[in-house]
C-alpha cells in the first residue's frame, strides 16, 4: 500500500510536470528577488541569505501543499482509500513521502546554487543543504496536517497558510540558526541536531494528526 | 440530598440555564477582587528599586499572560473532549474560549512591550519567550479563522480540536523558555514550593489580579457560551423549555 500510493503519486506529478517546476521557479524567483530589492552589497546579503533562503523554502513548501489532497479529493480517490482496510497512517505517510521528492527534494538540492548568488562561503552552502534536507521533510510533514484540515474549503489556500506558517517557525529558526552558526563560526551541530529531532517527531506524530484530519474532513 | 444526575447537564438545552445561574457568582467578585487589586497595587506595594514605578504593569502582564497559556490549554482539552466523546457542549465551550484566549494573549504582548520601552530600552525583542507567545496568539488566530471557516459545525468543532491540540506543545515551550534559553525576559520568581523572590505586597497584587483575571474569563465565558448554545441550538425542542 505504501509504495503503491507513493509511486502513484511520483507518476501522477510526473504527468504534471509543469506543477511541480512552478514551485521550484518560484522558490529560484523569490529567492532572486532579494538582491535586487536590497542591493547587491555582499555583507548585507551574505547576513540575510539564510533567513531568506529559508523563508522562501517554507512558502513554496506551502505553495505545493495544495496538491497533496485537493486532486484526490475532488475526484473521490481520497475517500477510497479511507475505505481500505490498511491503515490510513501508510497511505499519508507515502503521499507526503512522494510531495517530499517532487517538491522539497528539488529545492534543497538547489538552495547550495542559490547561496551562492549570496555569496555564502562554502561551508555554509554545505550547512543551508543539510538543513533543507532535514527541514523540508519536516515541512511537508507538518504541512500535511494544514492541508487536511482545510480540504474543500472556500479560501483553503490562504487558510492553509495562517494554520501551518505558526507551527513552521521553530523549523524556521532552526534551519536559518544552523546556517547563521556556520557562517559566523559557531557550531552548527545544536541546530542541526534539533532540526532532525523536528524531523523525527513530526515523522511519528503527524501522519496521525493528518490522519485524524482526513477522517473529519471527509465524513 | 437526593443524588444528582451530573450527565444531565451534557447537553446544551440543560446546562443554558445553570450558566446563567452560574454568571453573577463569577461576574461580581471578579469586579470586586479587579477593585481591590488595582487599589493593593498601586497605592500598597511598595515603589522598585531598579524600576520606580513601571514595573506596576506587571499587575496586568503576568496575569494576562498566565490567563493566555491556560486558556489555551483549557481550550485544547475541552475541544479534544468534545472531539473523543462526541459532546456537542464540550466543543461549544472551547469555541467560547478561543477568544477570551486570544484576548489575553494579545493583552500580555501589548502590555509587555509597553513595559519593555522603558525598561529595556525597546518595544520588542526576539527572544524565546516572547516569540513562543507570539505563535500562541497566532495558534489563537488559527483556530478562531478555522472554525469561522468551516460551515458544518460539528466539522468545525473537529476540526479545530485537531489544530488545538497539535498546538498544546508550544504552552510548556513558553513557560520553559526562560529555563531554556538565555533570554532577555527575566526568569521565573514565583515558585510554588520555597520563598518567592518577590516583596510580599506585591505577590499579594499579583495573586488577586489573577483571580480576578480568572473569574472574569469564567463569567466572560459562560455568556459567549450561553449565545453559542442559542445559535447552534435554536431549533431544538428541548431550547424553548430552558429559555421558557
Amino acid at each position: 500500500m505504501f509504495s503503491w500510493i507513493v509511486w502513484r503519486d511520483l507518476k501522477l506529478a510526473w504527468r504534471r510536470r509543469a506543477d511541480v517546476l512552478a514551485t521550484l521557479f518560484f522558490f529560484v524567483i523569490v529567492v532572486s528577488l532579494f538582491p535586487l530589492g536590497i542591493g547587491p552589497e555582499t555583507q548585507l546579503l551574505r547576513k540575510i541569505a539564510p533567513g531568506v533562503v529559508w523563508v522562501a523554502a517554507l512558502l513554496a513548501s506551502m505553495l505545493s501543499l495544495g496538491r497533496l489532497f485537493a486532486n484526490d479529493y475532488d475526484d473521490g480517490t481520497l475517500e477510497q482509500i479511507l475505505l481500505t482496510p490498511q491503515p490510513l497512517y501508510l497511505a499519508v505517510l507515502g503521499k507526503v513521502l512522494a510531495l517530499w521528492i517532487v517538491s522539497g527534494l528539488p529545492l534543497a538540492l538547489i538552495s547550495p546554487v542559490l547561496g551562492v548568488q549570496f555569496g555564502l562561503p562554502r561551508n555554509a552552502l554545505l550547512v543551508l543543504l543539510a538543513s533543507l534536507l532535514l527541514g523540508t521533510p519536516v515541512l511537508a510533514l507538518i504541512g500535511s496536517i494544514g492541508a487536511s484540515l482545510t480540504l474543500g474549503l472556500r479560501s483553503s489556500g490562504v487558510m492553509i497558510s495562517l494554520l501551518v506558517l505558526p507551527l513552521y517557525i521553530p523549523v524556521l529558526i532552526f534551519g536559518a540558526g544552523a546556517v547563521d552558526a556556520s557562517i559566523s563560526g559557531v557550531g552548527v551541530q545544536a541546530s542541526l541536531s534539533l532540526l532532525g529531532a523536528l524531523l523525527a517527531v513530526s515523522l511519528v506524530f503527524s501522519p496521525w494528526a493528518t490522519a485524524a484530519a482526513l477522517r473529519i474532513s471527509l465524513e | 440530598m437526593a443524588k444528582i444526575n451530573w450527565y444531565k447537564y451534557a447537553s446544551p438545552a440543560n446546562f443554558y440555564p445553570l450558566a446563567g445561574k452560574l454568571i453573577p457568582w463569577f461576574a461580581i467578585p471578579a469586579a470586586i477582587l479587579f477593585v481591590v487589586g488595582l487599589y493593593v497595587g498601586f497605592f500598597v506595594a511598595p515603589t522598585d528599586f531598579q524600576q520606580g514605578d513601571a514595573y506596576r504593569i506587571i499587575f496586568i502582564h503576568v496575569p494576562a499572560a498566565w490567563l493566555g497559556m491556560f486558556l489555551y490549554v483549557l481550550m485544547a482539552a475541552y475541544a479534544g473532549i468534545g472531539w473523543a466523546f462526541n459532546a456537542r457542549l464540550a466543543s461549544m465551550m472551547a469555541s467560547s474560549i478561543a477568544i477570551t484566549g486570544a484576548m489575553f494573549t494579545f493583552l500580555s504582548l501589548a502590555t509587555g512591550s509597553l513595559w519593555g520601552k522603558p525598561t529595556w530600552g525597546t518595544w520588542w525583542v526576539w527572544d524565546a519567550r516572547l516569540t513562543s507567545t507570539l505563535i500562541l496568539m497566532f495558534l489563537y488566530i488559527g483556530f478562531i479563522s478555522l472554525q469561522a471557516a468551516i460551515d458544518d459545525p460539528r466539522r468545525a468543532d473537529k476540526a479545530g480540536a485537531v489544530l488545538a491540540i497539535v498546538g498544546v506543545i508550544n504552552v510548556p515551550i513558553i513557560y520553559y523558555s526562560v529555563q531554556w534559553w538565555n533570554t532577555l525576559h527575566q526568569g521565573a520568581t514565583i515558585r510554588i514550593l520555597g520563598k518567592p523572590t518577590i516583596a510580599g505586597p506585591m505577590l499579594a497584587a499579583m495573586l488577586i489580579m489573577l483571580a480576578a483575571c480568572w473569574l472574569y474569563s469564567v463569567a466572560v465565558v459562560l455568556i459567549r457560551l450561553r449565545t453559542i448554545i442559542v445559535e447552534r441550538e435554536h431549533a431544538a425542542a428541548t431550547m424553548s423549555e430552558a429559555r421558557a
